[in-house]
């Protein structure tokens, strides 16, 4: 058991890393692409998720 | 070769370089301090393991019809690439230490030190800490190459600037018989992240059902808006914190 919860831990460090929020905001947009079929979605999605997640670490610092 | 084609051969060329470098680094460390023959074993068990997932993955992957293979491969490489990105944009804004392959090669050598005697057989320390880093490095490697090769129907091509890379940072690790510091890991690391970022963009929005502007070109304006918009949010953070200290983020 404990070695498939570590193959999962490995697996998310792998994909998702250190900001789920990034994975889950690709996973949106791809969504949104699928069901309005336009190409800008996605780029957009990705600057503003890339801000978010850079600027909540920029931010944290004292 | 396309231009396209080019963009693919780039990315996965300097991915692997610089995956390489981190696995070459801790080949070395370990190689040197204990034992050269249990290293190299855990070095060639784990290109196997590599080998038979390479094997089992990519025609699973080449199977996939092009629009499914795009929407989630695309997806994951723009996962994949993000995570690049913003690890470079910390690094570069100096709110994440700078990767440096002379103190990983340090830390990994005075680890290696203490990590008790070296006896007649097996050492099961060199062993498993080469299987593992060559076996995590070499996953990126196998990760980038399927995708990138997959989605552009061209995995021998992927392969080819892999082999090439990996090629050219062992003979480079075995002449300097140290850790290859000189390698401009960050900016590799920069430009992997970019890149990775773009063609996910590009592939996973036209696996969604999109169509970019001026198809396979619209690449030619992706890369560069990726690049600028990862410069100028470290130029912004840089500014907004001068001295500020780098933290693990």
């Amino acid at each position: 058991m404990s070695r498939i919860r570590a193959f999962g831990a490995f697996l998310y460090d792998f994909v998702i890393g250190d900001d789920w929020r990034i994975a889950a905001g690709v996973v949106v947009a791809l969504a949104i692409t699928a069901l309005a079929a336009t190409w800008w979605i996605l780029p957009v999605v990705v600057a503003v998720m890339l801000v978010v997640s850079v600027w909540s670490v920029a931010r944290a610092q004292p | 070769m396309s231009g396209t084609q080019w963009g693919l051969a780039i990315s996965v060329f300097l991915a692997c370089t610089v995956e390489g470098v981190e696995a070459v680094t801790i080949v070395l460390a370990v190689g040197t301090t204990r034992s050269w023959r249990s290293t190299m074993t855990g070095v060639g068990s784990a290109l196997v393991a590599l080998a038979a997932i390479t094997a089992g993955l990519g025609p699973a992957l080449t199977a996939l019809p092009l629009g499914v293979l795009r929407v989630v491969v695309g997806g994951l490489l723009l996962i994949f690439g993000l995570q690049w990105v913003r690890k470079a944009i910390l690094r570069a804004s100096g709110l994440k230490d700078l990767h440096d392959e002379d103190a990983i090669f340090e830390r990994e050598r005075q680890a290696a030190a203490g990590a008790g005697g070296v006896g007649e057989g097996l050492d099961p320390y060199s062993f498993t800490i080469a299987f593992k880093g060559v076996l995590l490095e070499g996953l990126e490697v196998v990760f980038i190459v399927l995708t990138f090769g997959a989605n552009q129907h061209d995995v021998p091509l992927a392969a080819v600037a892999a082999v090439i890379a990996v090629a050219l940072v062992v003979v480079a690790g075995v002449a300097i018989k140290g850790p290859l510091a000189r390698v401009p890991e960050n900016t590799l690391k920069f430009v992997v992240g970019v890149m990775l970022t773009s063609f996910g963009i590009f592939w996973g929005a036209e696996g969604a059902g999109a169509h970019w502007p001026g198809s396979d070109a619209a690449l030619l304006v992706i890369v560069p808006c990726v690049l600028a918009f990862a410069v100028l949010n470290v130029a912004l953070i840089r500014r907004r914190t001068p001295a500020r200290k780098a933290v693990h983020a």
